[in-house]
């Protein structure tokens, strides 16, 4: 028998809701119709949710507790993030309570000597970063996800066993009300860094783990201080570590600091200890206010991933997939992109529309994605906890150089995590024409978006599925353009066609979505002639593009990107 | 100011290799290992005037 926590945690600003476990309908003898089912509602479980039910398939989320996430952990979600929150129809309490942000200082003995600015290009709509409590980010995907008709959410229900066949996965769940079996076609393992998927599969994740601990603590404090990420270097009471200083909603502030040499982690959270050491970094800061504990914790930093992440009729995401670091924000961000990347494949392939060997892709472009952040993450962490005495004399060295001179000055940087490009993909096609080009959006990249109105951007017209951006420039709509977007109109999967033209015409029937670029801008940013397409991937990667094209090169690339079709075999 | 001569990627190797030097000099060894390393960049930097100036530089904030 399963008895989750139903007293509320305990938080001095978020209020948890306890939500109620219901007895589900095969306790009673009824079968499930679910086509997937998603273990964990944390974060990446949820958008997985709302990501698959977005593309028509119904699903069951089993979580073992009754209520959102304890503390704010992931605190900093990245442009990209927002995207696909906007994508899945939910970034707008993000937003609202979300806090905005893009510039970093470092500070070492006292002096400013870094600035790390962020990108923002007046093309996107959402900041480099937002900062919002994990507690918040789950309660507004839990809302999202349980106004949606195709998803149940199951509370207090806790995955016990497994096993899968050809054709299905069946799962044990244990309850309040004891244990029933959950038949269904596709488990998606959300279910977090101690994955007990990962744990009854028997399977072990490479990589390295770091040693040494971070203390977090969530204060709430009346500071007077923007919104940016102070990093102060070699503080005083803790020689050679470092401490991170964020800003949450709700007054509340992120204290991050690395456990002193030979200290526990029990004796790092004793409560006159972290005191003493709050104080410490207030006055650092330099606005020694009363404050009030919200809550603290003590992590490591890890980079490691499972070398497949499709294992028969259970793929991993998130969490459960890998354990990244969290300097340069890795954790939720990366599982954010794995779930968008798996959703529409796994649809099609639920619905019978794409083979199964198209999940392959899911596995080997965000296996690479993970092994591209362990290499780059690994790079900060031993920045910021050096793992040897060599390690540690060079930071130093970097550190007194930036006192006086710029040129390591880069070496601060805290290599935020971005987009990965599926560059080898193989839903890619057309590689060969690719030089005709001269820059713009490579296959295998995020498209970009594009301001088209104050508060009026490329993304927020994007339907669920793929999408072609058809670069009309001056041509006329008529004639062989014309034909092409008709008859892409009836193409399996659905594509979404985005016409971009100089001058309002008359495209109905042709376009179900118009942009007029008078400037020529929107086609410069994608290095795109009168004529030129792009084919997007409902992920917003792009699969192909051509200078020109025939209905013949857009549906083969469609069929490249589904699995139905080789490359180059046109 | 020192120059910035090196792309961002090359000063990381160069710091991923020396920091390894120094692991493998041993922490006896890890001044010779410096000074050696020091005085044979010096020589391919072949400048005296740079050699000064990057002392000079190194010798601030220690
Ligand atoms: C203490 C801590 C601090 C962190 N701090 C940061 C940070 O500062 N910044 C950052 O970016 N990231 C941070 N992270 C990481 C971040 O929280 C994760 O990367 C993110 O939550 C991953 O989301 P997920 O949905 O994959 O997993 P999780 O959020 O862990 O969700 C997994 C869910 O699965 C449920 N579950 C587990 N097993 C079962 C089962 N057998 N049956 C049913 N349900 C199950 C769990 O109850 C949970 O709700 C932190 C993590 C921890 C633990």
């Amino acid at each position: 028998m399963h008895l989750p926590e139903s007293e509320p945690r305990s938080s001095i600003y978020y209020r948890y809701d306890v939500h109620p476990f219901r007895r589900p309908p095969e306790m009673s003898g009824q079968a499930s119709d679910a086509a997937a089912v998603v273990v964990g509602a944390g974060p990446i479980g949820l958008v997985s949710a709302i990501n698959l039910a977005r593309f028509g398939v119904r699903c069951i989320v089993l979580e073992q507790e009754l209520q959102v996430s304890h503390g704010s952990r992931a605190l900093a979600l990245t442009r990209r993030s927002m995207e696909i929150l906007q994508q899945a129809g939910v970034a707008a309490p993000f937003l609202a309570k979300g806090l905005q942000w893009n510039t970093g200082r470092t500070f070492f003995r006292g002096k400013e000597v870094y600035e790390m600015l962020l990108p923002h290009d007046p093309d996107d709509r959402f900041q480099p970063m937002l900062n919002l409590q994990q507690q918040y980010i789950e309660q507004y995907l839990v809302e999202a996800a349980q106004a949606h008709p195709l998803i149940d959410v199951r509370w207090g229900q806790k995955l016990v066993g497994l096993d899968q066949d050809a054709e299905h996965v069946t799962l044990r769940v244990d309850t309040p009300e004891g244990e029933y079996d959950l038949v269904t076609d596709w488990l998606v393992a959300a279910d977090g860094g101690r994955s007990a998927v990962r744990q009854m599969m028997g399977l072990r994740m490479e990589g390295r783990a770091y040693a040494g601990g971070f203390v977090i603590m969530d204060i709430r404090a009346d500071l007077d201080l923007p919104t940016e990420r102070l990093c102060f270097f070699d503080p005083d009471w803790n020689p050679g570590a470092n401490v991170l200083v964020h800003r949450e909603p709700e007054g509340i502030w992120r204290l991050d600091y690395r456990v002193p040499e030979g200290e526990t982690a029990e004796q790092a959270l004793e409560p006159e200890r972290a005191a003493a050491r709050i104080d410490r970094i207030l006055e650092m800061v330099g606005q020694k206010v009363p404050w009030e504990l919200d809550w603290a914790t003590v992590y490591s930093a890890s980079t490691l991933t499972l070398a497949n992440y499709v294992h028969g009729r259970v793929a991993f995401v998130g969490d459960a997939a890998h354990l990244l670091p969290i300097f340069g924000v890795r954790g939720a961000n990366t599982g954010l992109q794995d779930c968008e990347n798996l959703a529409w494949k796994l649809a099609l392939v639920t619905q019978g529309r794409a083979p199964r060997s198209l999940l392959e892709s899911y596995s080997t472009e965000r296996v690479r994605a993970a092994r591209e952040i362990c290499e780059e993450a690994g790079k900060s962490t031993r920045f910021m906890t050096p793992p040897t005495q060599g390690y540690r004399i060079m930071r130093d060295a970097v550190l007194s150089f930036t006192l006086s001179e710029d040129f390591p000055k880069d070496l601060l940087h805290w290599r935020t995590s971005r987009p990965h490009a599926y560059s080898d993909s193989a839903l890619n096609s057309f590689a060969a024409q690719d030089g005709q080009f001269a820059g713009g959006i490579r296959p295998g990249e995020t498209i970009s978006n594009m301001r088209l109105g104050s508060d009026d951007f490329l993304f927020d017209h994007l339907a669920t599925g793929f999408q072609l951006l058809f670069f009309a420039g001056a041509l006329p709509p008529r004639g062989a353009a014309a034909e092409m977007l008709k008859v892409a109109a009836d193409m399996q999967p659905r594509v979404n066609r985005v016409v971009i033209a100089d001058t309002p015409s008359d495209w109905t029937g042709l376009a179900d979505f118009v942009v007029i670029d008078a400037g020529g801008r929107i086609a410069r940013k994608y290095a795109a002639h009168d004529g030129a397409g792009y084919l997007v991937r409902p992920d917003l990667h792009v699969c192909a593009r051509w200078q020109r094209f025939t209905e013949a090169e857009l549906r083969h690339a469609l069929g490249v990107a589904c699995g139905t079709a080789m490359e180059g075999a046109i | 100011m020192i120059p910035k001569v090196m792309t961002n990627a090359q000063l990381e190797a160069a710091y991923d290799v020396i920091s390894e030097g120094i692991d493998a000099a041993g922490a006896e060894k890890q001044t010779l290992f410096l000074a050696k390393l020091a005085f044979a960049l010096a020589n391919l930097v072949g400048d005296s005037g740079q050699v000064a100036e990057a002392v000079e530089a190194s010798l601030r904030d220690l």
